[in-house]
């Protein structure tokens, strides 16, 4: 394997041993971003000098004989709606395109504090609105497994990075399944953590009851490795829980011996691929052959879902939009005869000029949920369905240790398939959804491949029980393959010129 | 006009003086440079979130447990969604359908009587930032967001008052209570106390609400009774002519006395609330409601009434030191230390009060302390000065805050009760006015005090009264 396949703990281990130097590293990933990501398009900002001044610390003070954490010196990226002080953020937004953040999101600082090497931040749907990264405002991102394939999204920037080699790992946002996802179509390990586990101080917020920061790695030991470093209670964040972090490492023992795995039916109907549900069933084998108890069960408001999580996160994310109005930073429409707008229009105009189309469509969705006389028939009821969704799961975790789904109905789509079918993409996340609904952790690990493409498998649990998801996936990834495949990409804008 | 009963609500915004801003760990002052007190939370940037200011809580149960409210043991926060320039975040953080306090009252004492007014409800939000129109000939405007996120509580009263004087009354009580809580500045010229009002008429003695108009702008108590009372009349004047109000916001003009329309209540906005996600509802156990009970002064009502009872003083009296919680500590720090409550509370509402007036000053300005004027009661007692005397050393202390027995001395102010002294004064003034003397004798005995007025003008006020009295008696009669 080569340097950009390895992962955080092999590059770690061999920092300790003295093989390697962070800035060799950060060098190769670097490299590598030259040499794909013309084909890949995953970042929107690289920011080598600072990674390279960044790695260059990082090897003094160990030379120094510092003692130092697991993911100092190694290079990650940042899905454009984390906010970097100094660093450009723009949600992949015309929005945003020329901001500046004068300060760091709490992840960011805690990164900082382990001697983390950013390399840059990463393409995502605009604002985090989106199954494709298509809905970004700049380009779309590419599947490193298939170039003319989506990544999946939100995440995609920060999915296809890691899995192309252009970062050792990633953070992303997963509102709806915004980093399983992606992670199950770049086959890669998404972690979307309970809510309130990591701060959202400084995450640019889509829908402020569901965002939550995710996790992309290669496997599951950096993803306890990551979860180390970014979990934990911040005064900043009111959501955010105070509760004892573990060292998550410890709950990797590959024993799952007598778990209790339930599988929800509804979960597998009309929607799913049967090329998905193959590799799904055969996954479902592996972990009953690891001496797990797979069971089917039921949740019948799975359905229910997707239309309550559409009202409830659009109706957020028009308030939370809101703010993106041209007064004090960020896009400002002017006319072009070198006169003002007067407000209403400077208003309409910004906001016009500066959105694009599925942000559009949810701000509109969203404005006329929670108008007057549409509150109660809309609003109010979703919030009845979340704790339907809230309660059922909890129902569930008295039988079941975690359950089991497919990350996604779906394979990876041809860019351009879906983009115009906006009700057909929300479905494509109701594997997802629920479970943002009810704040739980879950992870998206590769489960197998379907005609060359990466499938997912979902593990949820139950509220901060993030190490028995973990417990599992490692014993199952340790047992199978797929997390070791890396997609075979050939330089394409390379070879052509 | 006597037909006519006016229907009057009020909604009351106070601006908290917690040490920092409702939701950030800005200062919350006033009068700083533009945009200096602000940081990403209160800028509205994105990704800073909110983190609630416990003391916003604290302050906000205090002043419905004054005002006699309910606390809810569960509350939340709603976003109220508005575009407009000094809303950075195009939502103001407030509460909509669980407020913090509600169904309190506050008694008024009225020319009728004892009114208790209902307080429908008491809620927290923060405040927005302030527009700076057209600085000169400027087409633009400026923002000053030091003022965004700034903590307020608005309380809503019910529709009960009945007349602008109400109103007043009402809102002075308020103000007294906030200031006894210290919760507020209280200051309607900085704007740290706002008010609107909503008024109708209605046949007098009916029940019906008639069409009702808010009145904004205006700036002193005083200015909400005259826009009331203009705004009955022209509403009267409306009706008389067969006409009816319509639902709108208008405008108080200090400059012309009346009222001018704002806007009409049919575009009214919509708001769009929703409970904020970035806040957790609020949980308040009744321990914590007590513990904070605990704490609350002695208000102004049961102040007033204690004063009457322990001190034996006129409610009147009793009303006017206990209009403010420093006079009423002052008055009860000088009882400390001279306990004789009737005279005290003379000096203090007449003479101190006056002074305070006129040099425009607060209470905790004055340099004349209770002790001051302790001192001052002890030397006229002992007869060191005479009550006349003693207004000018008052006067005298109040200006420089010298001790009374330094003005005393340094003016020469002591009080002559040398009998050998004041008798060769006052056979000087027999020798001189033997006419006065003798209508004395003849019966006018109001010619004593011409007598005594010449001792006195010899003297500069200095001569003992009682003995020039006595002296002078005891040769003309």
């Amino acid at each position: 394997m080569e340097i950009f396949d390895l992962t955080v703990y092999q590059l770690k281990e061999m920092m300790e041993k003295g093989t390697i130097t962070a800035r060799e590293i950060t060098s190769v990933v670097l490299a590598r971003i030259r040499q794909f990501d013309a084909d890949i398009r995953a970042y929107v900002t690289v920011t080598e000098e600072d990674a390279l001044a960044a790695a260059q610390e990082v090897d003094q003070r160990r030379k120094d004989g510092e003692k130092l954490p697991p993911l100092a010196g190694i290079p990650l990226g940042l899905k454009d709606n984390i906010c970097t002080k100094g660093v450009r953020t723009t949600c992949s937004s015309h929005m945003l395109d020329n901001f500046i953040p004068p300060y760091n999101a709490t992840v960011v600082e805690k990164l900082n504090k382990c001697g983390a090497v950013l390399t840059g931040k990463l393409n995502m749907d605009e604002f985090a609105m989106g199954s494709t990264t298509e809905f970004s405002a700049f380009f779309p991102t590419h599947n490193p497994w298939d170039l003319e394939r989506v990544p999946g999204g939100s995440s995609g920037g920060p999915a296809a990075a890691v899995a192309a080699g252009e970062a050792i790992y990633a953070l992303g946002s997963d509102t709806g399944g915004s980093a399983r996802q992606p992670a199950s179509f770049c086959g890669i390990v998404g972690m979307k953590p309970t809510y309130g586990l990591i701060s959202r101080s400084g995450v640019v917020p889509f829908a402020s009851s569901l965002d939550q920061v995710g996790t992309l790695t290669k496997d599951v030991r950096d993803c306890a490795l990551v979860l180390n470093a970014i979990a934990g209670h911040d005064p900043k964040d009111n959501a955010s829980a105070a509760v004892d972090i573990p060292d998550y490492t410890t709950f990797l023992t590959g024993n799952i011996k007598g778990k209790k795995i339930g599988v929800p039916k509804e979960q597998l109907g009309d929607r799913l691929d049967p090329r998905v549900a193959d590799v799904f069933k055969k996954a479902l084998d592996k972990l009953e052959e690891l001496g797990a108890v797979v069971d089917e069960c039921s949740f019948p408001h799975a359905a229910s879902a997707v239309p309550a999580y559409h009202i409830i996160a659009p109706a957020e994310a028009s308030s939370n939009l809101a703010r993106f109005d041209g007064v004090r930073y960020g896009y400002r429409a002017v006319p072009d005869d070198g006169k003002e707008y007067d407000l209403l229009e400077m208003y309409m105009k910004t906001r016009g000029e500066g959105f694009g189309p599925e942000v559009k469509r949810r701000i509109m969705m969203g404005t006329y949920v929670l108008s007057s006389g549409c509150y109660e028939k809309f609003y109010l009821k979703a919030l009845k369905v979340r704790t339907l969704i809230r309660n059922e799961y909890q129902r569930l975790f008295q039988d079941y240790d975690v359950l089991v789904t497919p990350t996604s109905p779906y394979l990876p789509f041809r860019l351009g398939d879906e983009v115009d079918d906006p009700l057909e993409l929300y479905h494509s996340d109701s594997y997802t959804i629920p479970v943002n609904m009810a704040g739980l952790p879950a992870i998206s690990l590769p489960c197998g491949f379907a005609e060359g493409l990466p499938v997912g498998m979902q593990l949820i649990a139950p509220a901060f029980a993030e190490g028995r998801i973990l417990q599992v996936a490692h014993a199952f990834e340790q047992n199978t393959p797929y997390h070791q495949q890396r997609p075979p990409l050939k330089e394409k804008k390379g070879s052509e010129s | 006009m006597g037909k006519y009963e006016a229907v009057i609500g009020l909604e009351v915004h106070v601006e908290l003086r917690t040490r920092t801003k409702a939701f950030c760990s800005c200062p919350n002052e006033f009068g700083s440079e533009p945009n200096t007190n602000v940081c990403p939370i209160c800028l509205g940037m994105p990704g800073a979130l909110p983190v609630l200011n416990e003391s916003l809580l604290e302050y906000g149960i205090r002043t419905g447990l004054a005002l006699n409210c309910k606390i809810a043991q569960f509350c939340k926060f709603d976003r109220k969604n508005y575009f407009y320039p000094d809303l950075p975040k195009a939502y103001q953080i407030s509460q909509y359908d669980l407020p913090l306090c509600r169904s309190g009252y506050l008694d008024v004492e009225t020319e009728e009587g004892a009114r208790s007014i209902g307080i429908n409800r008491v809620h927290m939000e923060e405040d927005a930032g302030k527009l700076m129109h057209g600085e000169g000939k400027a087409d633009f405007s400026l923002v000053d967001l030091n003022r965004g996120g700034v903590p307020l509580l608005e309380i809503v009263t019910e529709p009960d008052i009945k007349t602008p004087e109400e109103a007043r009354l009402f809102l002075e009580n308020l103000k007294t209570i906030l200031e006894y809580l210290d919760v507020s500045d209280c200051k309607m010229e900085e704007g740290s106390l706002r008010c609107d009002a909503n008024i109708s008429l209605r046949p007098a003695g009916t029940d019906i609400f008639n069409t009702k108009v808010e009145i904004k702008n205006m700036n002193s108590f005083r200015a909400v009774q005259r826009a009331l009372e203009d705004e009955m009349e022209r509403q009267y004047a409306l009706y008389e002519s067969g006409e009816s109000p319509v639902p709108e916001t208008r405008g108080w003009d200090e400059s012309t006395g009346s009222t001018i329309v704002m806007r009409s209540k049919e575009e009214a906005s919509d708001y769009r609330y929703f409970p904020d996600p970035d806040l957790a509802p609020v949980v308040l156990t009744r321990e914590k409601v007590e513990q904070i009970k605990e704490t609350l002064p002695e208000l102004p009502a049961a102040r007033k009434q204690r004063f009457v009872e322990e001190y034996d003083i006129p409610a009147y009296d009793a009303g006017v030191l206990t209009s403010s919680q420093e006079l009423a500590d002052y008055f009860e720090e000088c009882l400390e230390g001279y306990n004789d409550p009737k005279k005290v509370s003379n000096w203090v509402m007449v003479e101190f009060l006056r002074l305070l007036n006129t040099n425009n000053m607060d209470v905790q300005e004055a340099k004349l302390t209770p002790s001051h004027l302790v001192e001052m009661l002890q030397l006229m007692e002992k007869g060191t000065i005479s009550g006349k005397i003693a207004k000018t050393v008052f006067e005298e202390m109040f200006t420089t805050g010298k001790r009374a027995l330094t003005v005393v001395e340094e003016k020469g102010l002591m009080q002559i009760s040398d009998e050998d002294q004041l008798a060769g004064i006052v056979d000087q003034v027999l020798a001189e006015h033997p006419e006065v003397v003798e209508d004395y004798r003849k019966g006018k005995k109001k010619a004593l005090g011409f007598l005594v007025g010449q001792v006195m003008k010899i003297t500069r006020g200095k001569a003992n009264p009682q003995m020039v009295n006595k002296l002078l008696l005891s040769r003309i009669q």
